[in-house]
């Protein structure tokens, strides 16, 4: 299929006027409501034709050999989006999030980085220009310090004890994990408080763990299952999972849950970021079942629990899932993909203007492959990005081009992912 | 300006100051760091430290036992694990032992440098039982030698070609693709080259991203080490010595290959042996790992002039590595900023147990320090290591749990510890007027050690 016709049969298929628009500008954020943004960065270079399978496409079958997925309605086949292309099945809750016109699907996306580092390939995507290292700043934290009302403090939380690159910046940004230590009494604290006044770091830090704290103690903010071990025996890692490579599961869950916790909260961040890893399939991928169907089904489980947990925040959120780059759109010699270039982003939540799949398609003949062995990238991931943070978060037009993702005048902001 | 140079070497260099450590160094800290590096390095030996064959020829039967009982229904999935966690135990806690009790610091930080360098993550399967003796087997012996030894033993290593996937990789002309492919059926897929090896040879171990080196380079390289492999396994990798490093010609993809504008056309494992030591000694990779060991000792954003000087050091010296810990030893711009770097956890809790003089006591869950502050040993999640700046490791909640723990610490020891003895032991000249007042304030002996270990001066190094 031609990429142009396939771009009109998609605009019909899916009812919606506007596919790839970048001539429709991003609207500006409506007021009155609180919107909520949740960043989750999937490192490891998710595989994109394998979460979104393009199983229209007469070449697809051919570079996936036995991992190939089927179409919707055959067995094990894919979940049905637009006709053209389908959701792995291990994505269920997205596949309803689609279907309830709160998924939109980005296909053929890419950062600008070319090149096929992990490393550089994750710095590119979090630091908001074209090249790795460009900024010790992150474009989320930019962003933040450019939203309107001025800073405030704490307005992200990064769930971890760290806080990735993408938060990192000029805006105060915390980062929050569960304890499993007792807390300090107030005189220590104080005492510390006190210590780290000529420090301009620590005492930032210091202050911002314990505002988190404090709204993470709020009545309802957190599960209770996070809570205060009353001294260290409880956290010796008799417990230690070593051996077993974590579960998905488990520690994300927690962390999709913290998430919620904070956001659904009128007083709290408005932005959370979190990162999952495991993407990386060289050896032994799968297909319809396996080691991504599983790493796939435990994301798709973590959506939901955020959905949940949010309630009826959900309804103002938009949660974004990007990686730093696809994989190899053959199979490789090990069962595997290896590092590619273009692949798929999710935006997803009540906010979103969903039910469509934005893909100005390459197509996947050898020609058609970026260097003879990549999906090709057809859209600048900075435009999702610039078309989230106008129209969601409210970040003006001018910032985003000059400061947010500075030398991207080229990607334009892409226009009504939001609901009006 | 003695004391600040005893301090920088126990603190920096070192794995944190011992009590009564920095008047023994005395002088400016130089000769100490260049006396550990004469002798051997130290080896980290123990009845319950196996060897990677051994640990693996084990793993591989279990895994084929637990195939079997798979297919006839009975439950053993977790024997595999319960036989890898406690050697990740008693691996891991030798280390963290070595890095408390050691009196040439200098030597282990390097070796965990090296380690991180060429890093391997638990959180892939048989890494558990392997990090530990790969560390011991493939980086401590050669930590004092020459980087190319170094960077052929890491990459041959059973440890490191199971963690990037090498030994499933065939050359797609070699006799066993040829093979497979007369046998296939249906949509097999063929078996053919994975890069993750070559991959990461170049651009983490040594030129470095931006190194010169271009997706053909990386296709090229991975086919050149088709073929290094591991005995004992399942299946296809069943043949040969169990757990050890094992060449199967007939995985190896046959002919010339060119790997950066140089072709290479020698049989056998040797191939792949001739092209590291050219990437060994390429200027690149001179660049790269002077960057690192820059960015390790002296700053975050290391001055280009001292990079510039070890990175010549390097390549004048051909990759020798004492000779290179020498210029850096030499390299003023160590010296000039003190409390340059932000600890990581590792180095946090190291220099807190050396401190204090504490035990590593392996019936009391001597790791549950590098877990709740969140860097276990071992298991930085990719190949490309822990990172190594300040962003990466001072998130307000790490702080708060460092805190956290330094009272938990401070509420163990109580008065056991003398804190206002101990801070300028510990801190020597870093040791601010302010945390001594406080110290000397403060309302308990717990109290005192927990704004010890609080301090600003001693969250850095």
């Amino acid at each position: 299929m031609k990429r142009r016709e396939f771009l009109r049969v998609g605009a019909l298929a899916t009812g919606s006027a506007l596919i790839t628009s970048r001539l429709a500008f991003a609207r500006t954020a409506t007021p009155g409501r609180r919107p909520r943004f949740v960043l989750a960065i999937l490192r490891g270079a998710l595989d994109g034709l394998a979460a979104v399978p393009p199983y229209g496409d007469s070449g697809y079958g051919r570079l996936r050999g036995e991992f190939a997925l089927r179409a919707p309605g055959e067995p094990k086949g894919a979940l049905p989006l637009d006709g053209f292309f389908g959701l792995h099945p291990s994505l269920g809750f997205l596949g309803q999030c689609y279907a309830a016109r709160e998924l939109i699907v980005f296909h053929a996306v890419a950062s600008p980085y070319r090149e096929r580092s992990h490393f550089d390939g994750q710095d590119v995507l979090e630091n908001g220009t074209a090249l790795p290292h460009a900024s010790q700043s992150g474009w989320l934290n930019r962003a933040l310090a450019e939203a309107p009302g001025g800073r405030r403090r704490d307005s992200g939380v990064a769930l971890g004890q760290n806080v990735p690159l993408v938060m990192r910046g000029p805006a105060e940004v915390t980062s929050w994990s569960p304890s499993k230590l007792a807390g300090l009494d107030d005189d220590t604290l104080a005492r510390i408080t006190d210590l780290y006044t000529r420090d301009p770091l620590l005492s930032v830090r210091l202050a911002d763990a314990l505002t988190a704290d404090r709204v993470a103690a709020e009545p309802g903010a957190m599960a209770q299952d996070a809570a205060v071990a009353p001294d260290m025996a409880a956290a010796q890692p008799g417990q230690s999972q070593a051996g077993q490579a974590p579960a998905p599961g488990g520690a994300y869950a927690e962390t999709v849950r913290a998430a919620a916790g904070f956001l659904r909260q009128e007083d709290g961040p408005q932005v959370a970021v979190f990162d999952t890893t495991g993407w990386d399939t060289h050896a032994n991928e799968g297909g319809a079942e396996g080691q991504l169907a599983g790493r796939l089904a435990a994301l798709d489980k973590g959506l939901a629990t955020l959905r949940g947990e949010l309630g009826p925040a959900w309804r103002d959120t938009a949660v974004l899932l990007v990686t730093e780059f696809g994989r190899t759109a053959a199979i490789n010699g090990t069962r595997g993909t290896d590092h590619g270039t273009a692949t798929m982003a999710f935006l997803t939540g009540g906010a979103v203007a969903g039910g469509r799949v934005i893909a100005d398609w390459p197509g996947l003949s050898s020609r058609e492959l970026y260097q003879g062995r990549d999906l090709t990238p057809t859209l600048d991931l900075r435009c999702v990005l610039k078309g989230v943070l106008e129209e969601h978060l409210g970040i003006a037009p001018r910032a985003l081009e000059a400061v947010v993702f500075p030398q991207s005048e080229r990607s334009r902001a892409l226009g009504g992912l939001m609901r009006a | 300006m003695q004391q600040l140079g005893s301090t920088i070497a126990a603190n920096r260099f070192g794995l944190g100051a011992r009590p009564g450590e920095l008047a023994a160094i005395g002088g400016d800290g130089r000769d100490w760091l260049r006396a550990q590096l004469k002798g051997a390095p130290p080896a980290i030996a123990g009845a319950q430290l196996a060897s990677s064959a051994e640990v693996l020829g084990e793993a591989f039967a279990l895994q084929r036992q637990v195939q079997q009982a798979r297919r006839s229904g009975n439950d053993v999935q977790q024997r595999l694990p319960q036989f890898l966690k406690p050697i990740y135990q008693n691996e891991a806690t030798a280390r963290f032992e070595q890095a408390v009790t050691t009196d040439r610091p200098f030597i282990e930080r390097l070796t965990q440098f090296w380690t991180n360098h060429f890093a391997v993550s638990i959180d892939k399967q048989f890494m558990a039982g392997l990090a530990g003796s790969f560390e011991r087997e493939a980086i401590r012996p050669r930590v004092l030698g020459n980087f190319g030894d170094l960077l052929v033993a890491a990459e041959m290593h059973p440890a490191m070609l199971l963690y990037l996937d090498n030994h499933l990789s065939v050359g797609p002309h070699s006799s066993a693709a040829i093979r497979a492919g007369l046998r296939r059926r249906g949509g097999n897929s063929p078996p053919g080259i994975n890069e993750n090896l070559g991959r990461e040879t170049l651009e983490l171990h040594s030129l470095g991203v931006g190194g010169g080196y271009t997706q053909y380079d990386v296709t090229s390289f991975a086919t050149v080490i088709t073929g290094w492999s591991v005995g004992g396994g399942n299946g296809l990798w069943a043949s040969g010595p169990p757990g050890r490093f094992v060449f199967r010609p007939d995985q190896h993809e046959p002919g010339i290959k060119t790997v950066l504008g140089r072709k290479y056309g020698g049989e056998g494992y040797e191939q792949g042996v001739e092209v590291l030591n050219d990437l060994a000694q390429h200027p690149s990779t001179a660049r790269h790992i002077a960057t690192k060991l820059a960015r390790h000792f002296i700053a975050d954003e290391p001055p280009p002039a001292a990079v510039e000087r070890l990175a010549r050091a390097f390549t004048e010296y051909g990759g020798d590595l004492r000779s290179v810990y020498r210029v850096l030893i030499d390299t003023p711009e160590a010296w000039e900023q003190p409390l340059g770097k932000y600890k990581t956890p590792n180095d946090f809790i190291v220099s807190s147990y050396r401190g204090l003089s504490l035990p590593v006591d392996a019936s009391h869950g001597p790791l549950a320090p590098f877990e709740l502050l969140g860097q276990r040993i071992w298991q930085p999640g990719s190949p490309a290591g822990w990172p190594d700046r300040s962003a990466d490791w001072d998130g307000a909640s790490a702080l708060l749990k460092r805190v956290e723990w330094a009272d938990a610490v401070g509420g163990r020891l109580g008065s056991r510890r003398d804190a206002a003895e101990l801070a300028p032991q510990l801190l020597g000249a870093n040791l601010n007027g302010a945390t001594g007042t406080a110290i000397a304030r403060a309302a308990s002996a717990q109290q005192a050690l927990t704004l010890l270990l609080a301090a600003p001066e001693f969250m850095r190094r």
